[in-house]
Parts: C-alpha cells; structure tokens; sequence
C-alpha cells in the first residue's frame, strides 16, 4: 500500500489494555517500600511566610518527613540559578522574581507549594499535611489581566509583525473594530498529574511520569540533579491525557525527586485536582483587538490583530497567538502584536491548539462579522479572500484542499438551510442557528528515530521513546509499518514511552505521525530492503529479479510478472541464518521543507439552538472537517477530530476558571464548578477527512490532526449563536447570562 | 492477593488497651473541646497514640468474586483501598470528590463512585471493578464494543465509563442515544469520546446481548 492508497480502518491496538484495567499510567504502579507525598500549598497570592509550623505534621503517625523551604534537599542544577524557568534560558527582558521550589519564603502565587509532608501511607500523609500551618505578611496581589492589559510588554524572541501598510485600515470601505476576550482555561486530563520517583542507586533514577516526553523529562532530570541522562530511566507508556500540559518536567516533580534520594524510598506524588488548576499551567486570560477593513466587492483591504495574554512574574510563557492572521486570508496591508502581562499568578501552558486556538475564535468571529457587515454568505467571504500561496513568506503551500472541505462541510450541516438575516429560524421555543469556522496549525516534522525488528516467525516490533497520550500514536505506526512490510496489522507489536527505546520528541505540535511515523517507515523500508537484497542476490529464490518487480505482502515475497514464484519471509531469513532483522533509523524533514509552508487545516460547522427565555446554547449538530493530509488511522483520527468538537463545546460555551480576585485565588478549582463538556453537552458528530497525501512532509504525506481538531472551532459556536440570535458574544465562554443581557 | 500491609505499624507502639481507653471515653471528643490539652497531648507524643484510634478495623468483602479478609483505616475510600492496598489499578481517581465517575465500580450491582464511599461501608457486599467484568478471557460486550466503536482515547475514564454504562442499561435508563447521554453525564471524558461511547452503549443495548 502506498501514499496513494486510502487505509482502512483498524480498531486501536491497545484496546484491550485501556477496557480491561491492564494499561499501567504512572500511579498504578507499584514499588517495594513505597511513601506518598502531598504537597501543602499557600494561601496567599503574594507576600512572604513569616512562620511555617511543621511540628505538628513531624509528629503525626507515619509521617517520614517534612520538607519546607527551610530543609528541602538540594537540587543543584537548579539552586544556583536565576529567573526564569530552571531548565530553560532566562527570560528577556528579565523577570523580577525567580521560583525554584521549596527554596523561599517568598509567595508568587496562590497554591504554590509551601510544604511536601511524606507519610508511609495516602491518608496519613494526607492528614499529617492537613497540620502544617504558616502565617504570611501579605502584599496586594495582581491576578486580574483586564485590569493590566495596557501594561503589557514584548516577551523576548516574538516581534511585531507588518506587511503593507500600518494604517490601511482607516481608509477601506468597510471597516470593523472589536475585541475579544478568552478566559484561563484549564487543561484539566482526567489523569491527576504527580510522579513516581524511585532512586535505584547513589545516581541512578527510575522514574514513572505523567509527560509527554519521557526523553525531555530525562533531560530536565538530569540537568536538575547534575547526572548523565543515562543514569536516568523514564518510563510512560500510558498517560491519562496531557493536552499541553506534560509538555515540561514542573517543579513539584524535581522536589520529589529530591525527596525520594533525601529518604532513601520511591515516592509517589498524586496530586489534587485543585492543584491541577496552579501546578501544571493553563490556557492564560488573552484580550484580543481585531481591527479589519474590506471593500465593497468582499476583498479584505487589511487586518490588525492585537492580542494580550498573562503570564507569571517569574517566567515568560508566550504562544503563537496571533500568527494565523498573517497567512490565512490573501490581505495586502497586515499587522500583528503580541504582549505579556506579568501577573502574581502561576505560568500558563500551552493547551490544546495552543495560541492558535485562541487567536482563532477572534479571527474567525471577525470574519464572520465582517461577511455579515458586506451582506456576504460568510463561506463566500472567506472564498474570495482564498490564497493558494502563504503571504507571509510569499512561498506556495505544500498541499491545501480548503475548498474542498468549505464545501463537504457545508453539504453534511446543510448550510443551505442558514439564513442570512439573524434570528430568522424557529424549531418551537428554540432560535436555530448555523456558524462556521477555519482552523490551521503548522504541520511538523521533527527528528525522530525508531527501531523495527522482524522476526523470522513473521511477526514484527516497533520501538521508539514516544509516549501515547491518547490519540494513538500505537495505532498510527503499527498502520505505517503494516503498509511498507505486508505484516498483519495483529502481528506488529509496538513497544513505546520509555527512555531505554530509540530517541523521539515529546508528543505535541500535531507532530507525531509525521515525525515518529517516518522514522517507522525508514526502517521498515531499511527492512525491506534487506529482504528483496536476500531474495535477489546469486542463488537467491528470486535471484536476478528488479526490486521494483517483487511485491512484499503478508509475509510472502513474490515476483509480480511470475505468478507462483515467491518465497516466504520466514525461507528467506532461515535460508540465511537469520532469526531477526533489527533496524534503527533517525529521520527528519529534507531540504524541500523549507521552500514550503506545510500547514494542516480544518473547517468546523455547527448548528446551534438557543432558548432566547433562558439563553442556554446547544450544540445540536457539529461538522468537523480535516484537510491533514493522508489519514494513516481513520478511526483514531476521526476520534481525535470528535474529540476537538467536545474540547471546543467546553471552550466555547462553558469553561472558565474563575479568581476571586481579592485573594487571587481561583473559587471553581474542581470538576462540579469547572464546566468540561460532559455527554449531554455533545450531539453526534460527523467527521469528514479530505485524506490527500501531502506530496512534501513525509513518505507517507500525513500532516498533524490533533490541534486542528480544536482550532477554530469556538469561533463556528459563536457565530452560530450569532446567526440564531443577532447577539455576538467577544467573551467566552457563551454562558447564558452573556446571551440573555443582549436579548433583553 | 495480599492482606492490608501496613507500612506503617513498625513505626507505632502497639497499645490495645489505650486504644479501647480512648475509643470508650470518647477522649477524642474530649480533646477536640480542649486546645490546650490537645497541645500538650502532642506535645507529649499523645497524638500518635490518638491516632491509633484510626487503627485497622476488620472489613469481609467480596471483590470480583474473590472474599477478602481485610483490616483497613476506617478513613479509606473503596477507592484507595482498591489501588493502594489491593493493587487492582483500573479503577482510577480523577478528582476524588465525586466529581468525574473515573472511579466508578459496582457494589451490590450499583455503580457507585469508589472515591465517595469509605470502604467500611461495603462490610458483607460484593464489589465488582473493571478487572472483574471480563469473565474467563472473554471480553463483556461493552468492554468489545467500546474497542469496536473507539468509545476511547487516553483511556484513564474508560473503566469509569464501561462499569457506567453496564449499569446505565441494567438501571434500563439507554433507551435512546438523550437518555444514554444524560445517564451517563457523571462520567467526564476529557479526550472527548463522547460520540463513540453513546455509539458503544446503543450498540450493546441493541445487540440485546446479556450485560
């Protein structure tokens, strides 16, 4: 099978594990002599602590220890740094203040570590932290970016943008100005973070993590405790979601570890779910300015896409939120700014779609106003703003079916059936609506290497450091390898997420397919290779055979013009004395990659339904649309599509992490007032793949599917409820607070 | 598998009768009422005695079939104790307060969230997790279903939601997709496999195979 070939749906290959309890995330494991730790965190946003009393907690039953800023264990790749994060460079320009874990009684945030009490035992660790007890000297603290949005500075290594001209839009015809604004969001993956920390020797490390890159958290490990990262094994073959946030080793990880070598047992940390909210970042509260201008006959004339975004007052976290504006839509006169507040608030991280996202619903809520402005289908709008080359880097895309999928997307909702005038359907009591919206994120391809071993049994093994986080990474490369080898899909065997397998970058950017997945079909290819070399050489069973005429399929190897002239896989290698053939391979993007811009896109349609006596929204039907290039898995992909529809309902219309901000402290920290989508939020989606190879990224011309899933995808709710109720809603979440105070 | 290991009894003074003394006299009660006794009851090591009023209690319950002879802290959640002391690991905690049904098991054949019930409370009743759905090798029809229709991603909700959905047909309440989904809103999927776990119960709901 080639690139030119559609693949057919397989079910995913660790199936069984995930329904019968077998996979193992990182707390379900199990060592001899194992403590827990529970971190105890501040109760003040700014300020120091004046008095921590530990007695108490010291004396309770079964506590082993303590551990405050006045005693935590040395970590000393970290203790002689400044500003900035510990594994990383230092921010520019600088940041005032400097968080290491453990190490001052200076308080950066609310729920920031002040204590780890290890305890023999869950409850009783749990209880003994329930006695530590400080008292601070507290200062004003600022957790509130609308209040701050004009005090914004340009984070190091992300300029200003501009082509054309600055001020183009004051002169278009028609023109629009309007903000809007996300709220923190939290990634929130049902697995709690924590880590499981067992040093086997005086320098030697086990760990079992929740990251999404067990080779990056080998690395911060090592860089923490000064170690030859082979000294240090990572293992994560399961992780219970990640979305960004395992996307770096957190310092609550790095304290346990230098616990567990200050105690002398493997330790385990579980955190809260409330923790998840301050320990392991966010989605940051951005406010977004969109200034654009068109001409009568529908062609933009410019855009100025502004946007503000919080961060930490010890680290700068910066995203790409604003760069979709400057290659989406053909647009001589654009212009973009990207600014950091520093707030006395814990940093963010990218989540799902990162940046992309965010600036996504204020580019595609802009479109949509401004088709409705010009009185233009909002599709047509978009069409007659069509670029085939990217603008920013005046270089052709590598593949691009957008249209295509406008128009299958349109077909499935049944656009046909949306009315232009706002307000103008009724089912009964509910005002009907239809929206639409554009996704697109860079499609990857990172170095990567992997390993495959055939056996002369037939069966065949992948290896690679990857971790699975869930969109079936396992699936994909048992498809890759099934596609260059023959072998049976239920005879590939992948094994994966631990740091002893060949090296693989961390899993996110939508990059696994095409990085990892290459790797795979090299050394497949290598493998195949070395058959067809056997098969053909002097005395071979197909000597003096082309390699192009022998076709390789389950198992067998056969002349294409001879019917019954083959020979097994399993001859071949006994006939040469071999029991395995073992190949490595590294792989990464060739020179062509750069003469293109390799992007994936998506299209998302919904048709909402909202009740204008209570305002409540819902998603009653959803379209997703991917042009990602060539489908590897189609039914993980379709998953990973259906589930960028669930994220988005909640981005859209329910999720918001709420501070009160006279303590700076969040009031919905937990899963009952953090509205995620639950199954009554989510209608039946239909997903549709374009499922075209990309001619440049990689053999197999798959691009990334999991950001485009979410990207854009609130901007199509929003302009749905738009179109159901004439209100348009800048702030999400669309709540039914915001949609009635505009009916009223 | 093994009984309840305490870790932590070689670090205490086995005391049984200051045990009885404190439970009888209500001396916890007691304390509670008086800070400054408390304070020099820790003061004096007295609150690591206190505490071995928390000391295992004896539990018989049958879990996936097996009864277990148990002494457990009556603070520990089903949950906990089937993690931590049990090791049976599918059943997983989301958010331990109830919120997110990652933890859901069946006690006496009801789904219940393993993280809100204290593990005394199942004295004499039979608990059935994830690891005990499959009978003899062969998958339940959901466990097959959820497979079939990807009702998955990371997978860490999936046992919540497959020992969820069995009861959500036994209870009779997936008579259609709207009310599948609204049984099964206690069960949060982050992934977002919503769509192809509804599929999934309706599938095994209309197959009519025995759940």
């Amino acid at each position: 099978m080639t690139k030119d070939t559609k693949n057919p749906p397989i079910d995913r290959v660790d199936g069984r594990m995930k329904v019968t309890g077998g996979a193992n995330y990182f707390a379900d494991f199990e060592l001899p002599n194992m403590a827990y730790c529970v971190i105890v965190g501040s109760e003040i946003a700014r300020g120091t602590i004046t008095s921590l009393d530990t007695k108490k907690a010291q004396g309770a039953p079964g506590v082993l220890g303590v551990f405050t800023h006045q005693n935590r264990p040395p970590i000393p790749g970290w203790d002689a740094t400044v500003g900035g994060p510990a594994d990383g460079p230092p921010p520019k320009p600088k940041t005032e203040e400097t968080y290491r874990i453990l190490s001052s009684p200076k308080i950066l945030f609310d729920g920031q570590p002040i204590a780890i009490v290890v305890a023999d035992t869950y409850e009783r660790a749990t209880y003994a932290a329930s006695l530590v007890k400080a008292t601070y000297a507290k200062q004003a603290a600022r957790t509130d970016l609308s209040k701050h949005v004009a005090e914004g500075i340009a984070p190091g290594g992300s300029g200003d943008y501009s082509r054309g001209k600055a001020d183009a839009h004051q002169t278009a015809p028609v023109t629009l100005e309007a903000q809007y604004t996300i709220p923190i969001e939290v990634h929130n993956p049902m697995e709690l973070h924590g880590i499981l920390a067992h040093w086997t020797g005086p320098d030697t490390l086990m760990i079992y993590a929740k990251t999404q890159g067990v080779n990056a958290t080998q690395n911060a490990m090592a860089q923490a405790f000064k170690l030859d990262p082979k000294n240090i094994h990572v293992h994560t073959e399961f992780m219970g979601g990640g979305f960004g946030m395992g996307l770096r080793t957190w310092p609550q990880e790095t304290a346990v570890v230098a616990i567990a070598r200050k105690i002398g047992r493997p330790l385990k940390l579980v955190m809260n779910r409330s923790q998840m909210f301050t320990l392991v970042g966010h989605r940051p509260y951005t406010v977004q300015t969109i200034r654009m201008g068109a001409d009568q006959t529908g062609k933009l004339v410019s855009i100025s896409h502004a946007a503000t975004a919080e961060t930490a007052r010890y680290e700068d976290f910066t995203e790409a939120t604003v760069n979709m504006t400057k290659f989406m839509y053909a647009c001589p006169n654009v212009s973009t700014r990207y600014r950091i507040v520093r707030l006395d608030r814990s940093v963010p991280i990218w989540m799902r779609g990162p940046g992309e996202a965010t600036g996504a619903f204020a580019l595609e809520s802009a479109m949509d106003e401004m088709a409705h402005k010009l009185n233009l289908d909002p599709i047509e709008f978009r069409l007659r703003n069509y670029t085939e080359t990217d603008p920013e880097h005046n270089r052709p895309y590598s593949s691009k079916h957008l249209k295509e999928a406008y128009q299958k997307g349109a077909e499935a909702i049944g656009w046909s059936n949306r009315k232009p005038q706002p307000g103008s359907l009724r089912e009964g009591n509910w005002l009907i609506g239809y929206g639409m919206s554009t996704g697109v994120f860079n499609a990857f391809r990172w170095e990567a290497s992997a390993r495959a071993l055939l056996k002369a049994d037939g069966s065949l093994t992948l290896q690679s450091a990857v971790t699975d986080i869930g969109p079936g990474t396992g699936t994909a490369l048992t498809m890759i390898a099934h596609n260059v080898l023959g072998v049976p899909v239920e005879r590939i065997k992948v094994e994966y997420g631990d740091t002893s397998l060949p090296k693989a970058p961390s899993q996110g950017g939508s990059a696994i397919v095409s990085a990892v997945g290459s790797a795979v079909f090299d050394a497949c290819t290598a493998i195949k290779q070395a058959l067809i070399e056997l098969a053909v050489k002097d005395g071979g069973s197909l000597a003096g055979r082309q390699a192009d005429e022998l076709t390789l399929a389950d198992g067998i190897l056969s002349a294409d013009k001879e019917p019954g002239k083959k020979v097994t896989v399993s001859e071949l290698m006994q006939a040469n004395n071999l029991t395995v053939i073992d190949r490595t391979k590294e792989s990464k993007a060739g020179p062509d990659h750069q003469k293109y811009s390799v992007y994936s896109f998506s299209v998302h349609f919904v048709q909402v339904r909202v009740n204008p006596m209570t305002g409540v929204v819902r998603v009653a039907k959803a379209v997703s649309v991917a042009d990602s290039g060539r489908i590897i898995s189609p039914k993980t992909a379709a998953s990973q599509m259906i589930g960028g529809v669930a994220g988005g309902i909640g981005m859209a219309l329910t999720e918001e992490a709420v501070i009160d901000h006279r303590f700076g402290r969040f009031v919905n920290n937990n899963f009952a007032d953090y509205h995620v989508a639950v199954h009554a939020d989510v209608p039946a989606i239909e997903t549709i793949m374009i499922d075209k190879p990309d001619p440049i990224i990689n053999p197999m011309g798959a691009k990334g599917m999991g950001e485009i899933a979410l990207i854009g995808f609130a901007g199509a709710v929003a302009n749905a409820v738009f179109n159901a109720t004439g209100q348009r809603v800048r702030h999400l979440p669309i709540t039914p607070d915001k949609v009635m105070q505009k009916l009223v | 598998m093994a009984q309840n290991e305490h870790p932590g009894d070689a670090l205490e003074t086995p005391d049984a009768s200051r045990r009885n003394f404190l439970k009888q006299s209500s001396a916890l009660a007691a304390l509670a009422l008086a800070p400054p006794v408390a304070v020099k009851a820790i003061d004096t090591g007295w609150d690591q005695k206190i505490a071995t009023a928390f000391d295992p209690l004896p539990l018989q319950v049958t879990i996936n079939g097996t009864m277990q002879n148990l002494s457990i802290e009556p603070r520990v959640t089903l949950l906990d104790l089937l993690r931590e002391q049990l090791h049976l690991t599918g059943t997983k905690k989301g958010c331990d307060h109830g919120q997110c049904g990652a933890c859901t098991v069946h006690v006496d054949g009801q789904r219940v969230n393993a993280c809100l019930t204290l593990a005394m409370t199942t004295e004499g009743s039979t608990v059935t997790t994830i690891e005990g759905l499959a009978q003899d090798n062969q998958l339940h029809p959901m466990q097959e279903a959820f497979i079939k229709h990807d009702g998955f991603q990371c997978g860490y909700c999936t046992p919540g939601q497959i020992m969820s959905a069995v009861a959500c047909i036994r209870e009779g309440h997936a008579s259609s997709p709207e009310e599948v989904r609204e049984y099964m809103s206690g069960n949060l999927c982050r992934c977002g496999a919503y769509a192809n776990i509804v599929e999934a119960i309706m599938d095994v709901k209309q197959g009519g195979k025995k759940v």
